[in-house]
């Protein structure tokens, strides 16, 4: 990692134990759930979040993995086309309560494209929206239900969040954006959606 | 045509020896892009060609790129409404100058499947019956507005001819002899899928009757031994001409490329055989005495087939003329996966065209 941190592996932890808390006092318990991880770094976080919710619960949470490239409103803009990485929503979502799940909230252009996604796959209760980090500026009316951690930033930082399971350690950053071609380009690209 | 100095149909297959040695498939490995939020992320090898005209330009990487592709369009097929809005706003024309049901159907679904806007053309009910040249049709089918092209002629380069002129994306739906990419590319998937280890490397591939009429088997034979397949034509030596010279370099390193008119060696232990359609209206050149004679010595039967190894796939590109070059109780068996060619077609031509929209327009 090369910026600077503002959580630790500890701080992730806590904070995955108290939206697993929170999800389910909103909820009034578990009846009716369901924890849809965004790819890619949303579905690792929803398997963490289900599995605090059966250890404190004894509940068995479904949890699904949602890819929203083909809804991103950037694919016209984007050299080339995304790498695709699939969608698996066990038993379907219809009449569930549906917490979406993501890493990051950002313009709001990511969640609007997962909620487009979803009502393709039926008709859910609910959807409501968890992240580990609330970075502010959106772009559309779209906020969390529940938030890990709210972090003010500005438009010239990136936020990065490093999961185990994806990307061998546990920690988020932040990082002002370099001229450097490659942050640009890809800060570009994640303003478009994220 | 130059079909008679050539007789393969193709400018010089020898020219290009470099037929890309297999890559075996790996992970997508995460590439030097930052994991800003949820920024794309990028293919780790990227999708480069604007059109897709047949597949000898495509690399072990590009196959095995459209492949995964296709894998995410099987799953999106399989929804409940099997659409999503990835190329929402594209124009996309179908211009047809041959007869067609299944590859023109499978490309207008595979568009409308990804929220493309579809325009159909068949060059019979069109100014082309007016004397309309080839070029004038491309020109005025870009000027109303359409970005990609896809393209069926009878004349073997016709769509190069049209991708000189047009400024969007052309797919090749079939040229005369010389290709059809988006079938070997279904072909290709389906063996995948159904081969034991996910891969063709190594298996025994048949391409059993007509092989010197089909563009079918030109465009299988650069994918299948791209991806190091051991390949096997198998036919009357009519039509079989002009071949043992491709088989001569075409192989990949470490394969075979078999041109025989053994039905009995090529099939043996063969892990697919893939029979081809006989074109009737060749007959007349006096290629083949008759039908009956072709059936009894090259028809792919049960008793045949039993030669191939326990579970080979059997597949066939359509139309089917059944009781000639396959036997009808084979091509409906258990090991017919003919249908699931069909179901491929479109996850496949869904995956070309998401792919192909990514790329600049000229």
């Amino acid at each position: 990692m090369t910026g600077r941190r503002i959580m630790t592996a500890d701080e992730i932890r806590r904070a995955t134990i108290r939206l697993s808390h929170e999800i389910v006092e909103k909820q009034a318990g578990t009846d009716g759930l369901m924890l849809i991880g965004i790819q890619r770094r949303g579905v690792p976080l929803a398997r963490r979040i289900a599995a605090s919710i059966l250890e404190h619960e004894g509940v068995d949470i479904p949890v699904g993995a949602l890819d929203i490239t083909f809804y991103r409103d950037d694919l016209s803009m984007v050299a080339q086309q995304p790498v695709v990485k699939g969608t698996e929503l066990p038993g379907g979502i219809d009449g569930r309560t549906i917490i979406l799940v993501d890493d990051v909230l950002y313009t709001g252009r990511t969640i609007r494209a997962a909620m487009d996604a979803l009502v393709d796959f039926g008709r859910p209760q609910a959807i409501r929206l968890a992240v580990l980090v609330d970075r502010g500026h959106r772009e559309l009316p779209i906020r969390a239900d529940h938030v890990g951690k709210n972090v003010p930033t500005s438009r010239e930082e990136l936020v990065k969040v490093h999961l185990e399971e994806t990307d061998g350690e546990d920690g988020v950053e932040i990082e002002r954006m370099v001229d450097g071609a490659g942050a640009a380009a890809a800060a570009r690209a994640s303003e478009s959606v994220a | 045509m130059t079909d008679v100095a050539d007789p393969a149909g193709m400018a010089d297959p020898s020219a290009d020896v470099s037929v890309p040695a297999i890559v075996p498939a790996v992970g997508v490995p995460s590439v030097g892009v930052p994991s800003v939020d949820v920024a794309p992320e990028a293919q780790a090898v990227g999708w480069r060609h604007r059109h897709l005209l047949d597949v000898d330009g495509l690399s072990a990487d590009d196959l095995d790129l459209v492949m995964r592709t296709a894998d995410a369009m099987r799953e999106v097929l399989a929804r409940p409404i099997a659409k999503v809005p990835a190329l929402r706003g594209r124009n996309v024309t179908i211009l047809f100058y041959e007869a067609s049901t299944r590859t023109r159907v499978s490309f207008e679904m595979a568009a409308k499947n990804l929220t493309a806007d579809v325009t159909n053309i068949a060059a019979s009910t069109s100014s082309v019956t007016k004397g309309e040249s080839l070029v004038d049709t491309v020109r005025t089918i870009e000027a109303l507005g359409a970005q990609m092209l896809i393209m069926r002629h009878s004349a073997s380069g016709a769509p190069y001819l049209a991708a000189e002129t047009f400024g969007g994306s052309v797919l090749n739906a079939g040229d005369g002899w010389h290709a059809h990419p988006t079938q070997a590319l279904l072909d290709l998937y389906t063996m995948r899928a159904r081969l034991p280890g996910g891969s063709v490397a190594g298996r025994k591939v048949v391409i059993l009757g007509d092989v010197l009429h089909s563009r079918v088997a030109r465009s299988n034979i650069w994918s299948l031994t791209a991806a190091g397949a051991d390949l096997w034509l198998c036919g009357p030596p009519t039509l079989l001409r002009g071949f043992e010279a491709w088989a001569g370099r075409g192989a990949a390193a470490g394969r075979q490329f078999t041109v025989t008119s053994d039905v009995g060696a090529a099939l043996r232990d063969a892990d697919v055989v893939m029979a081809l359609r006989i074109q009737r209206e060749r007959m007349a050149s006096g290629l083949l005495p008759s039908l009956r004679e072709y059936a009894a010595r090259y028809g792919l039967t049960a008793e045949r087939l039993a030669g191939a190894k326990p579970g080979a796939l059997v597949m066939h590109p359509g139309p089917m003329n059944e009781g000639v070059e396959i036997a009808a109780d084979v091509a409906a068996g258990a090991q017919s996966v003919i249908t699931e060619q069909v179901t491929n077609g479109v996850a496949i031509r869904m995956a070309l065209l998401y792919l192909l929209a990514g790329v600049p327009r000229a």
